[in-house]
């Protein structure tokens, strides 16, 4: 199955990456952007068809590994 | 008493760390990262460097390295570990450190010498320095600003200014029983008058001295 994970920055982290990117697009004119958080997307493709469990595996390997809990939660998307 | 310098693929500040420890007459050992005994060392330094490339995070993959087991096994027994630049931001990763590195403030990757305080001399690399004592070490990093939202790191080192953003100006954190410290300059690079600094050596006298015999 393919599934998409997106790992996200908690809000109370700094995101010095993001704050650039937002000073740049208000240079160019975009100064509705209020907000740029530069997260990771991550595609995988995981065996087996039961949407549940390849979901829990995928959650495992976020703890473990994709996402540092001190910094980053994580969302899951389970794409067929 | 020996000293094991972890080598991950992608280290590249063992050799200075060995030559350091040689100066104040220690015994240093390389030890590949695939090693799962460590038993016959009295201490464990991780160097400098970009292990396994720095992929996802940096010190993400290194942390599970076989040897890093064992590093934990030591660390959790007293024994001193002491990690340096990428070194801390394996410490952390592997929870053996508060917190976690991230991008430096201003995004720039900062090669200078800078000034730190010692603020607690109660771990393995400040024990023979002296409170309030400023030391000239040169900073290499670009992932060097620390963040520890539980607020449980205790902060040996403090940078005199603010160079990249780190929580409470931490230059070098250690955990709560001071045995397990990461420090962000590199002492091993200020080790000869060439070098420009001599001040790191206190700070690997301090580990030296605070080996026990394994």
């Amino acid at each position: 199955m393919r599934v998409t994970v997106t790992v996200v920055r908690r809000p109370e982290i700094a995101d010095p990456e993001g704050t650039t990117v937002k000073r740049a697009l208000h240079d160019l004119g975009f100064t509705d952007a209020s907000e740029v958080r530069m997260n990771r997307v991550i595609h995988l493709e995981i065996g087996g068809d039961d949407e549940g469990e390849v979901r829990s595996r995928v959650e495992q390997m976020c703890r473990q590994l994709l996402a540092n809990p001190v910094l980053e939660d994580f969302e899951i998307e389970v794409l067929g | 008493m020996r000293t094991a310098v972890v080598v991950f693929p992608g280290s590249n500040c063992e050799q200075d760390v060995v030559r350091a420890i040689d100066t104040l007459g220690g015994e240093a050992t390389l030890v590949w990262h695939r090693e799962t005994d460590l038993s016959d060392f009295d201490g464990v330094i991780l160097p400098g460097g970009f292990a396994h490339g720095d992929a996802l995070r940096t010190g993400a993959i290194a942390r599970f390295s076989p040897v890093m087991a064992e590093v934990t096994r030591l660390a959790e027994t007293g024994v001193p570990v002491l990690g340096v630049c990428n070194g801390f931001q394996i410490l952390c990763e592997a929870g053996l450190v508060p917190g976690a590195l991230i991008a430096n403030r201003d995004l720039s990757f900062i090669c200078r010498l800078v000034d730190v305080e010692v603020v607690d001399t109660d771990t393995v690399l400040t024990r023979a320095a002296t409170l309030g004592q400023i030391l000239r070490i040169p900073l290499n990093s670009y992932e060097g600003s620390w963040v520890d939202p539980s607020q449980s790191g205790r902060v040996a080192l403090r940078y005199v200014g603010d160079p990249n953003g780190s929580q409470e100006r931490a230059a070098a954190v250690s955990n709560r029983t001071g045995n397990v410290v990461g420090v962000m300059p590199h002492p091993e690079r200020a080790s000869d008058t060439m070098l420009g600094s001599v001040d790191g050596l206190v700070l690997l006298e301090g580990f030296l001295r605070s080996l026990v015999p394994a």
